[in-house]
């Protein structure tokens, strides 16, 4: 594997060698006085960020610290990108400045499939791609449910994970879908009718639609709550305006998908709440429920390191030992 | 430039077999004409050319061509256009109006008109817009544009939609008195706002804004009705679901005088080709579901789709090797349009050549109203034919072909049946895969 572009072409083997490598990279990390690990010495990563993202460009870029690479970040405001060159010629360039790995987030879904086709030697991370994928947050959430739940590879078998809000344009949820059914979970997607990707029973077969997430709380066993977009909600509706409002108001959606106290309460005790942030506090998510111990949000945060440390490594460290 | 026809050579075609139906005869072309047709003509004088094995077929015609002159002249112009469509076995094509400046004046459809007769391998008949500008807002001057040397008698705002029902209305009563027809990109833009892809299960999958097929279907429907009160002739462009072929076998059954193309990319992809992102796959309508594919098929063997038109699409490589969203719409199509018509309607046994001569040849002429093309083989009948071999096969490469562009979504594809020559008024444009000047 040369690239990482999507969880739907990841398979299990690889899926739970990244998790596990990710396990050792952070056992390696926590004895160690000074947090850099000499792997990937001499190596060059490069992000090109052409949506605004602090987590996850951040996460990357520790990641490559962390395992001693150079880590160059690019964003579209402050580069050529601004002077309307092509994705195409500027991956190029970066590729014949050295880089050894791209990871990429761009609005246009695909977008480091078709880099990782235009490039002849350098390895392509997706960090996100329009409303397609975004792998390494799929990873991660994986890691962090495996964590909470013990039990090591098959923690995620039989186990039952609800992904609330808004399905139809979120990266996570497809990626989460992929990978969660991948690792024997089954998965429960719940949304109102117009954020419902068409056909999923088809592309994710096993996977359930629910519209009302009161009825499929209690026997979740985790529930990851998506962001939703302001624009998703207000978007103009009249003739040559946007794609309209996909539900009536903020309130309503936090009345019939937010995840308050009392939602809360429904979940069973040992269940976990993830978000992939940035958080809506108070719309799709409750400041109390977000800052609750049942919350593994900053958890995923740390493993993020980790498991984008462990795709670097897997995509660019030969066959050295990871730590 | 022979624009009649009189004053070359005569021809002689030794040993074909129109439509592909009975046992070889000679064919003499002679002023533009079949002058002869039977076994063993005289070819004394005549330039004989051993056509032996070879289908003829009347030339063929195509309701929908993107020949991108004037303003994308590195793309493709009237000269490399036509000769793509001369390779492709066809006499003449329907040039698109959006062009720039946009054909929506006597003055431009007069150019593009003049230039297709300078060059001289295919009759290039301009496409006039039915709104100026092709912004939606008012009709241009359809009456100026049919009285101009080019004779417009077809108008369309190809790649948008006459979206307004009272202009779409008085475009469709207005055209009554020119006996023109209006041709309409059936799509409401505000169910496809943003859209990239079929909307189903595919672009759902890869994160694809979706292009539902209501916002054609309820087009075809609404259009269908305003035709009927007009009593106006209705044309649908490039039909890509099986629901718009139900309405439409619906409306012909109840009188509605509306035709139909689709496109050869429609009968033979769907949109499984899209996950890994080439844009050479994007078009507009986009490639639908497999069902979709087969409904196609069937109604064009049973008539109520008419004709195959390409929507060939030239593009220049920077608006094809980008990423998908920001990629333009559209595919090359005139020197694989007969291939792919052999391969899903020939070779599946749903058209015989005499029903590849009516979609190809026949029916879109009628559409149109030429009464110079897509005539029967038959004496007395102006020459305007193609040869075909099939039992030849082909592998495609953009790179070969005459267009300037070479977005092609079938490189590397092995199709059937080659074009082997064209003939127009009597006079050989492609031989061989060569044009000849």
């Amino acid at each position: 594997m040369r690239h990482l572009l999507a969880a739907a072409e990841l398979d299990r083997d690889t899926a739970v060698e990244l998790m596990d490598t990710a396990d050792k990279l952070k056992q390696a990390l926590l004895g160690r006085e000074v947090r850099k690990l000499p792997t990937l010495r001499g190596r060059t990563v490069i992000t090109m960020f052409y949506e605004n993202s602090t987590r996850t460009r951040v996460s990357f870029e520790i990641a490559g610290k962390w395992m001693s690479a150079d880590v160059v970040n690019v964003s579209a405001s402050g580069s050529s990108v601004g002077k309307g060159e092509s994705l195409r010629d500027t991956a190029l360039t970066l590729e014949a400045a050295g880089a050894d790995c791209l990871v990429v987030r761009h609005p246009a879904s695909g977008a480091a499939h078709r880099m990782a086709g235009w490039l002849p030697a350098t390895s392509v991370v997706n960090a996100g791609d329009g409303t397609h994928e975004h792998p390494t947050q799929a990873l991660l959430d994986a890691l962090t449910l495996r964590e909470r739940f013990g039990g090591g590879s098959s923690a995620l078998e039989g186990r039952r994970v609800g992904i609330v809000g808004d399905l139809l344009h979120s990266r996570v949820a497809r990626s989460n879908m992929h990978l969660l059914r991948l690792l024997g979970a089954e998965v429960v997607l719940v949304a109102p009718p117009t954020l419902v990707p068409p056909g999923i029973e088809r592309w994710a077969p096993g996977a359930t639609v629910s519209h009302e997430l009161d009825a499929e709380l209690p026997a979740l066993d985790a529930v990851m709550m998506l962001r939703v977009q302001a624009e998703r909600i207000s978007g103009p509706a009249g003739p040559g305006g946007g794609r309209g409002a996909f539900f009536p108001s903020a309130r309503e959606y936090s009345i019939g998908y937010g995840l308050n106290a009392a939602r809360l309460g429904l979940l069973p005790e040992h269940a976990v709440v993830l978000h992939p942030g940035p958080m809506v506090r108070g719309m799709e998510i409750a400041s109390s429920v977000a800052d609750s111990p049942r919350a593994a949000i900053t958890a995923q945060v740390r493993n993020g390191v980790h498991v984008r440390m462990a795709v670097l490594y897997y995509l660019l460290g030969g066959s050295e030992s990871p730590a | 430039m022979t624009a009649t026809g009189v004053g070359v050579q005569p021809l002689v075609l030794r040993g074909v077999r129109p439509y592909g139906e009975g046992g070889p005869v000679d064919l003499l072309l002679r002023d533009g004409v079949i002058a002869e047709l039977g076994p063993a003509v005289d070819g004394t004088g005549a330039r004989v050319v051993d056509a032996g094995g070879l289908v003829a077929l009347p030339g063929f015609v195509d309701l929908h061509t993107h020949l991108r002159e004037p303003g994308r002249e590195d793309t493709e112009t009237i000269a490399t256009g036509s000769a793509a469509a001369a390779l492709g076995g066809y006499t003449a094509v329907f040039a698109m109006a959006n062009t720039d400046p946009v054909a929506d004046t006597a003055v431009v459809v007069e150019h593009v008109w003049r230039r297709g007769r300078e060059v001289g391998l295919v009759d290039v008949h301009p496409v006039g817009a039915v709104t100026v500008g092709l912004r939606g807002e008012r009709l241009a001057e359809l009456g100026a544009m049919a009285a101009s040397a080019a004779g417009v008698r077809m108008f369309s705002d190809d790649g948008r939609c006459v979206g307004d029902p009272l202009l779409m209305r008085r475009a469709l009563e207005y055209s009554t008195a020119l006996d023109a027809v209006i041709a309409q990109h059936a799509e409401d833009h505000r169910l496809t706002d943003g859209a990239q892809a079929h909307e189903g299960e595919v672009a759902a999958r890869l994160g694809l804004t979706g292009w539902p097929a209501a916002a054609e279907e309820s087009i075809i429907a609404r259009d269908c009705l305003l035709a009927r009160d007009a009593g106006a002739r209705l044309h649908v462009c490039h039909v890509s679901t099986a629901g718009s072929a139900e309405l439409l076998r619906w409306f012909r059954a109840n009188g509605v005088r509306v035709t139909a193309e689709v496109t050869p990319h429609h009968l033979l992809l769907d949109h499984e080709r899209l996950p890994g992102f080439d844009p050479v796959y994007k078009v507009n309508p986009p490639l639908r579901a497999p069902d979709d594919v087969q409904a196609l098929r069937r109604a064009l063997a049973d008539g109520v789709i008419d004709c195959v038109a390409t929507d060939h699409a030239p593009h220049a490589p920077q608006d094809k090797d980008c990423e998908w969203s920001a990629a333009r719409p559209g595919m090359l199509g005139l020197q694989t349009a007969l291939s792919v018509v052999v391969q899903t309607m020939v070779r599946t046994g749903m058209l015989d050549w005499r029903g590849v001569a009516a979609v190809l040849s026949e029916r879109p002429a009628a559409v149109a109203g030429l009464t110079d093309q897509g005539r029967p083989l038959e004496v007395g009948e102006p020459a305007n034919l193609v040869l075909v071999d099939p039992q030849a096969t082909w592998t495609v490469r953009g790179a070969d072909l005459a267009s300037l562009s070479g977005n092609t979504p079938y490189e590397a594809m092995l199709l059937p049946a080659t074009v082997v020559t064209t003939v127009l008024r009597g006079r050989v444009t492609t031989a061989e895969g060569e044009v000849l000047q």
